[in-house]
Parts: C-alpha cells; sequence; structure tokens
C-alpha cells in the first residue's frame, strides 16, 4: 500500500475520504452524489468554463466550481442547497437563451445533457424574449457535422483534439456570443480518433454524420461489445433499432480504451447489419446447394473432414470459445489450424495510454496464438490436394479458387455464402456474427474480455461455438456445452494462461491473462 | 498635473510632474531629472530590503484592484526558479488614460519601475504589455528600453550592479480582458486572452508555468520614489485617520466636465472639491447628474454620493462604490442613463472572452434588454429580469468581468429607476419583440 | 461563410464582406530581414508560440490584414497549427480578416466619449469619406469606418485611431481636415 495523503469531508451529509488532491466532483461521485457538470471529463484537462459545477461550500465567499476545486479537509459541500440549485438554474437559462428549439430534429435528444439537467433543475419557462443568434451548419470533415446553434462552447471537442488527439484542428473563434468552434480552412476532421468529439459533445452540436437521422436515442437497444475492428479489444455497445445495428459507440475502460473508439472500429457496425445472410443449413446436391436441417448438415460436415488431412482457417474475429471447439475438433481429426490477419497502419491515440488502432485488423489474433493456431501470411499455400478445408467465420480472404478447388471436400461455417462457396463448398452452415452471439476475445495485452448479445440472429442461424461444438460431437469429442460459459470453463481448464478467469470474474471490465501488479487503493466510502 | 490642464495647486505632482515635457522622455533627459538613481540604489540592495520598504510605505495596487504591492511581491521568495515580472499597461477601463500618459511621456519612469520591480522579485525577465492601440506609448517605452539597453542599464550586467535584467515590449492586439492578469499572461504566452482559473496563483504558477508577479503602469513607476525617498515620506500623503490608503493616485477625468484630464492628488482627497475645484466642474449651465469615480466597473454615484465621497479606497468603498482605477466619468444632466448604461453594457458584450456561460449569454443579454428599453421597446418585466441576469452573472465566474458588467445595470436601476420607468411609461405597445406579427402590421 | 456578430441587430460593426480571398497567391513574409526579426524576438520568450501576438502584426504591417494563406505561414513558422492561429486571430479585435480600405478608421463610442458627442463624430466621418455604413469600404478603396470599445485617451474626447496613428479630441467639425490630410 503506498502512502497517499488522504482527505475526509462531507459531501450532501455524506462522509467521503479520497487521496489528496481529488476534485470535489471526482470526490462527490465517490459518494454516489452527481454534480450536474458540462465542460468537465475525466478524460479531459480540467477547464471550468461551463459553471454548472458550482457547488456551496461551507466557509467559501463564493460559490466554487467542484471541477477545479481541490478536496480539504474537513470541507462541507452542498451540492443541492438553495444557492447551488439557483446558480445551476441561472447557467442553464443563460445555455437556453440562444439555443434553438430543436429538439424535435436534433439526432440528440433523448441522451441530451442539456434536456436533462434542465428538465430536473432548469426553469419551467423562458424569460428571454429578444431574437436568438442564428449560425449556419458546417461540415468539420470526417464524420463530423458542427451545428452552431446548439452548441455551448463547453470546449470538450477542442481540447480532445488538442491534448488527447494531440492534432489542434478545432478553436473557439470569435468572442462573447459570437463565439463558435472554428477550424482552419483545408484542415478537417480527418483524424480517425475525431469522431469521439461527437461522443463527448453534451448536446447536438456536434453530430455523426453516419447517424444523421437514422434513429432517436429512445427506440435503442444497447448491448455491451467488444470493437472487432482491431486487437486493442475497445470496449464498445452496440445500438440496435428494431434488431437493426446502427452504432457502435465506446463504453469506458480505463485499463484498454478509457473512453474513446476510432472510426474504423465506429465503421464495423455496417458489416453486422449486411442483410445478405446465410440463414439456413444447406448441403451440396449435385450443382447447387440445398437446404436442410441441423442435423443432416452437421454429419456431412462430419463426414467431409474424415479420414482426410483437414485444414481448419478460422477467422481471428471467432471468439475465444469457438477458438478452444475448433482446437478440440483439430485434435479429433487429423488437421492443422491456421489463420491470416489483415493488417494497416498503427494510428495511435497519443493523449491517452497504451490507445491506437492496431496494426493487426482482428480481434482475437491473440485468442487465435493462444489456443494453437498458426499464423500464415496467405491461406491457400496451407492446402494441398485432397485436402477437405473447415473455414470457420468467413475466412476467405485471398484464396483463389484454384486454391479452394484443389480441397477434396470445403465446409464452410459463416454468416455469408460469396460466390466461390456456393460454387465449391460441400456444406454450409450459417453462423452468428459478433453482434449476435455471447463470448469472449483476447486483445493485444492478453486482456480476456466479455461481448454481449445485442440482436437476435437471423433465419436459423446458430452460435459459432454452438455449431461447432455439434461438430466436436460428431467427429467424435467429449463435452457437452449448452451455454457459453461452459465453453469457457472448458477452456479455462485446458490452457493454463485463462486458469482462473470465468464469466463472472470478468464481468464487464475484462481480465488479463497475465497476472496484474497491485493497483493503488480505490477512493472509500466510509459510510 | 491635471494634464493637459497646468497643475493645480492642490494637486500633488508626483508621477505627473513631467506630463507634456518632452525632455522627460531621453534618457538623458531622464537623468538630469533624476532619474535611474533609484534603480541604482535598488540593484545593491536585498531584494527582500525592497520588498519590506515597498510593504512599510503602503503603496496598493493602482489598476483598480489595490492589493498591498509588498504583500504581493512578499509571495515571490529565493527559490532558485525562473520568476517573471508583467507590467500590465493594456489600460482599457472606460474612463481610465492614466498610464498611457506615463508611458507616452516618462517611459523611463516605467522602465526603472520595472527594472526595479524585477529585481525586488528575484526575476532577471520582465514583459512590459502594452494594449496594441497604444502606439505612441509603445514608440515611446520601445526606444526608452533600448536606450537603456544601450547604456547599460539593462542587460547581463544592470547598471553594473552583476544581476540581470531583461525587459521586452510585448504588444496587445485589442482585447480589453487581456487586462486581467492572467489573461494577460496567456496573451503573454501567445494565446487567447483568456483569464486562468486559480489556484494556481500567478506567483505560484504564472507565466510559462513560473512565478510570476504581474503589477500596473502606474504601481511600478511608483516605485522608484519610493526607494528614493523612503516609506515614510510616502506616507506623508493621505487621510491622517486612514492609514490604509497611502500615497498620490493619477485620477483620470472624464466626460461632461469642464477640464477632463488626468490630476494627481493625495488619497484622502474630498471628492467634491476635486471636482468643482480642481476639475471646473461641470461646463456652463449644465449640471453634474452622476458620477463613476473609478471606471466602469464600479458603481454609479448621484450627484449628491459623489459630492459626499472621499477619494480613498475605504471611502469610496463607504460611499457604496470602490476607488477601483480612478477613472471618473462625468455626467451631466443631458445624458440620459439608459442610453448610457446600455452602451457601457455593450462593451462588455464585446470584450467578454466567452469562457464562461453566465458572462458569455448574460452580456449580451442584458445589453439586448437595456438597448430595447432604451428604444422605447421596454416593460417593467424588464427590469425584474435584468436584476435577475445580474445577480446570476455575479460571483459565478472565472474573472469578474460579468460582474462588471452587471454593476452599472444594479446601480443604475438603484439609483436612476425613474429613467427607466420612464421610458417604459412612453412605450404605448405591450409587444416586446421587435418586429413581432401585430394585428393591424402595415 | 460569415460569421457576423449576433443577428440580434444593432451591432457595433456591420458584418464586414467577407469575400474569397484563398485563390489568392501570398508572398511569404517571413524571409530576409522579417525573418531575422522575428528571430529576434523569437530570442525574447521561452517557447515559439509566444511570439504569435508579434508575428502576427508583423503579417498585418507587410501585407495589411491576416489572410488564411498568411495564417497558414505564421503556423508553419511558429510551429503549431493553422487553427489555433486561427482562434488566436478570431479573438483580437486589431487583426483584420480581410482587406479593409487604405484608411483604417476607428473611432471610439464608449460611454465617456459617448456623453461627449462620438457618435456624431462617427457620423461625420461616414459622411465625409463616402462610407455607406460601418464597416464598409468607400468605392475607392481609401476608407473603412468602424467604431471601437475604449481607446484610453477619454479625456481627449473624441479619439480617432486611422492605421497606427492615434488622434485626439476630434469632433465633426474637425473630420474634414483630418481625412484631407491623409494621403
Amino acid at each position: 500500500m503506498t502512502d497517499v495523503k488522504m482527505v475526509n469531508l462531507t459531501i450532501e451529509g455524506r462522509p467521503v475520504t479520497v487521496p489528496d488532491g481529488t476534485s470535489i466532483l471526482e470526490a462527490a461521485k465517490t459518494a454516489g452524489v452527481l454534480v450536474p457538470h458540462y465542460c468537465y471529463h475525466p478524460g479531459l484537462p480540467v477547464a471550468g468554463v461551463c459553471r454548472m459545477c458550482l457547488v456551496e461550500v461551507e466557509k467559501f465567499p463564493k460559490l466554487a466550481p467542484a471541477c477545479a476545486t481541490t478536496v480539504m479537509e474537513g470541507q462541507v459541500v452542498h451540492v443541492h442547497s438553495p444557492k447551488a440549485l439557483e446558480a445551476r438554474k441561472g447557467v442553464l437559462e443563460f445555455l437556453l437563451i440562444n439555443h434553438p428549439l430543436d429538439c424535435p430534429i436534433c439526432d440528440q435528444a433523448g441522451e441530451c445533457e442539456l434536456q436533462d439537467y434542465a428538465f430536473a433543475e432548469g426553469r419551467a419557462d423562458s424569460r428571454y424574449r429578444e431574437p436568438k443568434r442564428f449560425n449556419p451548419v458546417e461540415d468539420f470533415g470526417g464524420d463530423v457535422l458542427y451545428v452552431q446553434n446548439r452548441c455551448i462552447l463547453c470546449t470538450r471537442c477542442v481540447r480532445f483534439m488538442g491534448d488527447v488527439a494531440q492534432e489542434p484542428v478545432l478553436n473557439v473563434s470569435e468572442r462573447g456570443d459570437r463565439a463558435f468552434i472554428g477550424k482552419a480552412e483545408g484542415h478537417d476532421l480527418t483524424n480517425p480518433w475525431a469522431g469521439n468529439v461527437i461522443d463527448l459533445c453534451p448536446v447536438g452540436a456536434l453530430l455523426s454524420k453516419d447517424f444523421l437521422n437514422k434513429a432517436r436515442a429512445w427506440e435503442l437497444d444497447r448491448a455491451a461489445t467488444v470493437c472487432t475492428g482491431c486487437s486493442q479489444g475497445c470496449n464498445a455497445v452496440a445500438e440496435t433499432r428494431d434488431n437493426v445495428p446502427v452504432r457502435l459507440k465506446p463504453r469506458p475502460n480505463d485499463a484498454v480504451n478509457q473512453y474513446y473508439m476510432c472510426e474504423v472500429g465506429r465503421q464495423t457496425y455496417r458489416e453486422f447489419a449486411r442483410r445478405d445472410r446465410a440463414d439456413q443449413p444447406m448441403v451440396r446436391a449435385g450443382a447447387t446447394l440445398q437446404v436442410t436441417e441441423w442435423d443432416e448438415a452437421i454429419s456431412a460436415a462430419a463426414r467431409a473432414v474424415e479420414g482426410r488431412r483437414v485444414v481448419v482457417v478460422a477467422s481471428p474475429n471467432l471468439s475465444n470459445e469457438s477458438l478452444f471447439l475448433l482446437e478440440r475438433i483439430i485434435g479429433q481429426v487429423n488437421g492443422q489450424g491456421v489463420f491470416r490477419v489483415g493488417r494497416g497502419n498503427s494510428i495511435p491515440l497519443p493523449g491517452a495510454t497504451d490507445l491506437a488502432l492496431r496494426e493487426e485488423r482482428a480481434a482475437n489474433a491473440s485468442g487465435a496464438r493462444l489456443l494453437g493456431f498458426a499464423e500464415v501470411p496467405a491461406i491457400g499455400a496451407a492446402v494441398r490436394e485432397g485436402d477437405a478445408l473447415l473455414i470457420v467465420g468467413d475466412a476467405l480472404a485471398e484464396v483463389s479458387e484454384a486454391e479452394l478447388a484443389a480441397a477434396s471436400q470445403l465446409v464452410f461455417v459463416g454468416t455469408t455464402v460469396p460466390a466461390l462457396v456456393a460454387k465449391h463448398a460441400t456444406v454450409v452452415l450459417p453462423m452468428t456474427n459478433t453482434l449476435e452471439e455471447e463470448g469472449t476475445f483476447t486483445n493485444l495485452r492478453g486482456r480476456v474480455q466479455r461481448y454481449l448479445q445485442a440482436r437476435t440472429a437471423p433465419g436459423v442461424a446458430r452460435p459459432t461455438w454452438y455449431v461447432l461444438a455439434d461438430l466436436l460431437t460428431a467427429v467424435g469429442g467429449a463435452g457437452q456445452f449448452f451455454v457459453p460459459n461452459e465453453v469457457f470453463a472448458a477452456l479455462a481448464a485446458t490452457h493454463p494462461k485463462f486458469a482462473g478467469l470465468d464469466y463472472e470474474s470478468l464481468g464487464l471490465r475484462g481480465l488479463p491473462i497475465v497476472e496484474q501488479s497491485p493497483s493503488v487503493p480505490a477512493a472509500e466510502v466510509t459510510a | 498635473m491635471g494634464y493637459p490642464h497646468p497643475s493645480h495647486p492642490r494637486e500633488t505632482p508626483v508621477l505627473s510632474k513631467y506630463f507634456g515635457d518632452a525632455g522627460a522622455r531621453t534618457l538623458d533627459g531622464w537623468r538630469q531629472r533624476g532619474g535611474y538613481e533609484a534603480l541604482q540604489k535598488a540593484l545593491a540592495m536585498d531584494p527582500q530590503e525592497i520588498q519590506t520598504v515597498v510593504k512599510d510605505s503602503g503603496l496598493r495596487g493602482r489598476g483598480g484592484a489595490g492589493f498591498p504591492t509588498g504583500m504581493k511581491w512578499s509571495f515571490m521568495k529565493p527559490d532558485g526558479k525562473v520568476h517573471y515580472l508583467c507590467c500590465n499597461g493594456d489600460e482599457s477601463e472606460p474612463g481610465t488614460f492614466k498610464d498611457r500618459e506615463i508611458m507616452r511621456w516618462t517611459p523611463h519612469g516605467l522602465v526603472e519601475g520595472v527594472a526595479l520591480g524585477a529585481h525586488a522579485i528575484y526575476a532577471e525577465t520582465a514583459y512590459i504589455y502594452i494594449r496594441g492601440e497604444f502606439t505612441e506609448a509603445i514608440t515611446q517605452v520601445n526606444r526608452a528600453v533600448e536606450d537603456a539597453y544601450a547604456a547599460g542599464i539593462l542587460g547581463a550586467n544592470a547598471m553594473g550592479s552583476g544581476k540581470r535584467v531583461d525587459v521586452h515590449v510585448h504588444r496587445g492586439a485589442g482585447a480589453y480582458i487581456c487586462g486581467e492578469e492572467t489573461a494577460l499572461m496567456n496573451s503573454l504566452e501567445g494565446r487567447r486572452g483568456n483569464p486562468r482559473i486559480k489556484p494556481p496563483f500567478p506567483a505560484v504558477a504564472g507565466l510559462f508555468g513560473k512565478p510570476t508577479t504581474i503589477n500596473n503602469v502606474e504601481t511600478l513607476t511608483t516605485v522608484p520614489y519610493i526607494v528614493k525617498n523612503g516609506a515614510e515620506w510616502y506616507k506623508q500623503f493621505g487621510r491622517p485617520d486612514n492609514p490604509k490608503s497611502i500615497g498620490t493616485k493619477l485620477f483620470s477625468v472624464c466626460g461632461n466636465i469642464s477640464r477632463p484630464g488626468n490630476y494627481e492628488v493625495a488619497l484622502g482627497f474630498p471628492f467634491k472639491e476635486f471636482l468643482y475645484d480642481l476639475c471646473g466642474g461641470p461646463l456652463p449651465g449644465r449640471e453634474i447628474k452622476a458620477v463613476i469615480p473609478g471606471g466602469s466597473s464600479v458603481p454609479i454615484l448621484t450627484r449628491e454620493e459623489a459630492e459626499n465621497a472621499i477619494m480613498d479606497y475605504e471611502g469610496m468603498v463607504a460611499s457604496g462604490t470602490m476607488l477601483g482605477s480612478g477613472g471618473v466619468i462625468v455626467f451631466d444632466d443631458r445624458q440620459c442613463m439608459v442610453r448610457q448604461i446600455a452602451r457601457l453594457t455593450r462593451f462588455y458584450a464585446h470584450e467578454s472572452c466567452a469562457q464562461c456561460s453566465q458572462c458569455r449569454e448574460g452580456t449580451a443579454w442584458i445589453t439586448r434588454i437595456m438597448e430595447r428599453i432604451r428604444d422605447g421597446q421596454g416593460t417593467m418585466e424588464d427590469l425584474d429580469t435584468l436584476l435577475s441576469i445580474a445577480d446570476n452573472m455575479s460571483g459565478k465566474t472565472i474573472c469578474v468581468l460579468s460582474d462588471s458588467c452587471a454593476t452599472p445595470v444594479v446601480s443604475g436601476l438603484k439609483k436612476f429607476r425613474h429613467e427607466f420607468e420612464a421610458k417604459i411609461a412612453a412605450n404605448p405597445s405591450k409587444v416586446t419583440v421587435p418586429g413581432a406579427l401585430r394585428a393591424s402590421a402595415a | 461563410m460569415s460569421h457576423g456578430p449576433s443577428a440580434s441587430g444593432g451591432a457595433l460593426v456591420a458584418a464586414p464582406p467577407h469575400g474569397h480571398h484563398h485563390d489568392e497567391p501570398h508572398e511569404p513574409v517571413f524571409v530576409g530581414e522579417t525573418r531575422a526579426a522575428l528571430d529576434v524576438i523569437l530570442s525574447r520568450y521561452p517557447t515559439k508560440q509566444a511570439a504569435l501576438l508579434p508575428a502576427l502584426w508583423m503579417l498585418q504591417d507587410a501585407r495589411g490584414w491576416v489572410s488564411e494563406k498568411g495564417i497558414e505561414e505564421v503556423a508553419a513558422v511558429l510551429e503549431i497549427t493553422p487553427a489555433y492561429v486561427k482562434g488566436v486571430v478570431s479573438f483580437y479585435t486589431m487583426y483584420h480578416q480581410h482587406p479593409v480600405g487604405r484608411h483604417f478608421i476607428q473611432v471610439c463610442t464608449t460611454t465617456p466619449c459617448n456623453v461627449c458627442g462620438a457618435e456624431d463624430v462617427v457620423k461625420s466621418f461616414l459622411e465625409h469619406t463616402g462610407c455607406g455604413d460601418l464597416g464598409l469600404t468607400s468605392d475607392d478603396g481609401k476608407y473603412t469606418v468602424i467604431e471601437v470599445e475604449c481607446l484610453g485617451a477619454c479625456g481627449f474626447a473624441t479619439p480617432v485611431m486611422i492605421n497606427n496613428d492615434f488622434i485626439e479630441s476630434v469632433t465633426p467639425e474637425s473630420v474634414p481636415r483630418i481625412l484631407s490630410e491623409l494621403k
């Protein structure tokens, strides 16, 4: 235990003990008290400009900005005293005088902090009788649209681009109520991390062009997931509207992505929203594939891999559970497991800790390696004449038709049926994509993270691990798995690096496979 | 002296002695007038000694805040860190025009004060921040600095003392808010002139993150006189029964007054005699209606209140206002207070840096209401709204520009409410939004 | 895109016409002697950024206004981003982000001067320069007239700045003479 000086104070009548140097706002969080605020954000340098977080501190002559005031021993802080409430009401009124009545057409409605606090603590009427300031909408480049009229000048976006992305392409221009967020000609928000300003914006001033007018916030269902764009493993939230994925947003995790996600990751939602899905099991009958029942398809798949050299091609986006079952299958048949992972340039977010769009553009290459799969630059080279090919997870990239044809049998487990597969596959087994199943990935730092199901699968497509469990049984393997954590338990029992991990301990933050060093004591609430 | 008028016998010309005297601007001219003797003496003194003398003298900051200078300097200790002195020449408070005179008539006096101040706070570098519009002052101070370097007064071996004193002039570019000490530092660093949150205080982390002291032009120019003549000499100026307000002060008198100009009097001078005797009272046939005694950010006084006030820090507070920068703005009976207060709020709305919600939106809102009332479209409800807005703008922001905008509105409504009501009573229509649809609109 | 004063009307300065000057060629300013002068200024500060206001003054003195391309040049020289420079330029009222008349006339109309008839001085300038309104440049390109806030010479009402010249005690009557003395 390192000796950090602790400070005791009282916030809204609750005793709080936090390390010296903590702000009143953060200290209040540990007591379960939310101090309303706009410009403050734990990932950004403190600005203290919105003045929303003013709290009453006994013996202070003026109200104090909670985000910019450090705690002192014995302080008594009131967040909801009449003075503080009045001050916040005043701020809300000021922010609303020029704010357009855009809620009916503003994307932020339903997840807007101005709405939320105005509803909770603002005036019920407006005293403003003058014409409102009007400014045009501006395209900031990238995915970002700037609706100037709605901006409350919290400057989160400016601080993010300046301090976290370290590419100061946004500024505050002009003075007084003429101020707006500006940029220089020809220098747009093309940085792959720039989209985070949309999440950071508390109101509907910075919007996603991609998401524009697609859905209302309250129509969305949300599930915790993990991004598959690269091996960073950013924690994300999958948002669907009527079972259609419409958006991925970052989910906070201090150990992985803090509060951010890159554009590549955000756009992966499109892949999960594809409608050209394989949703029925199919078996070859002559020149075509014919829809059949699952039992038949599994049996056919088992027959296809019996008695031959089997090359198992896994997608590096398969879950640990699926890869583990594949490993078992490989053990049963005369097989070898390979995978190929696409690569791109690494683009770090310099102001964040250990965060980048990683070279490896897949979520679970680490898992694949740990579970015995060999990385190959080209799939086709591993296939010899007469082999049986078991491709799991749409892993068809860069396999030529000739190489496919060289295989005597092709069992394809995927989410779509590409033309090559339609032509050459012996069996097609429809699987779920990441948003339609539950599982875990292992990121590049060896962190095992759970993702949850966000939508129902199409047709009779089944979770990948489920399909593979059946296939394992069909080829003579042992084990019965009804839920994914049973698979994970078996994985953890087999592979020492995963020992001791289970879904409950993984929670929604994940855990590393390597033992962690002891951390600093977290703030305690003493009552 | 009552520059541009001849010195009045009741003035105490210390800083203003050479206003209008072109000979005082050159290095030789300044030396002939006793200049640079104080600096020579100070460079041989220990900074702690100088700090003690200034503390004893009772000198308070002359920019508007009135913070005891010696105490401000005492926050700067010999800690081995780089220290900076900033001279605040960003004079932009409406009604105030004294620093301009100091800089253009006695630039060497300022340079001497700055160098002395730097030495007193263990700084080797000082920046003189002059507002961009003061082209003459910039030219004069630049030349004075150049000549001082050439004569070895500034530089690596200031006046042969073995101490380094570097002074640089930095030109502003049009922002009243840069007169706020932390905004001035931001401006010097090449940023937008946004005030900073305190703490940290400049003496701990200021310019470029280093311990910094910011002093007004008039304050720094006074210091050499105190060092040369002693603290006791300075203490002779002031009310005998008020040791908190010591020394002489330049008062910039403007507006509807017979003899506008800068007058230097000992603190504690009776305001009535000042206005009528020294400044000549109102113009012929006119009567004084209102006076703002300390720059536009302090409460307005009625004529009666002004006539009963004493010109020092405590005296003005006792009259319900503040000494501030000493910018005396006089309004005579021709002036419409609503119109002038509206113009004042417009000034603040124009100068708001846009950081704090209350200031950014409040200054503009308050201005719009004031102008609407001015133009005959106001309602009684507006008066309540004005006071409510003013209250929401006060005591809640990073700096006091917001409070300063609210002040004339509050004191104006308190003391000249009848003028507001007259404007509103004259408003025949009940519709308050200009240009809104009316039943019989043409 | 025009980001003029708030649309409530009664603006202090009418929104100046923002022509598209982006395609005009920009001769580098910070070369030769000017560059040498900037280097001297740079030596006075521990950071390059601190030379931003001085550099912008040098740019405006050389070119008459601060263009986008000028901003790019200053940004490159001081190793900061153009967006940052632009944020600073738009904060300070003395930098023009568009060309102005050869004689840029700035009349103080804040309260101390206002009570001394500053608005009549403004009217006189508008009339005698032929500028249609505040912020507009006269047809012959000679004059632009704007109102400014307190110039710090309140006892010498009404002070007027014309480019870098500071003229005290201007009255509506003295305006024609002042204009005639301009080149």
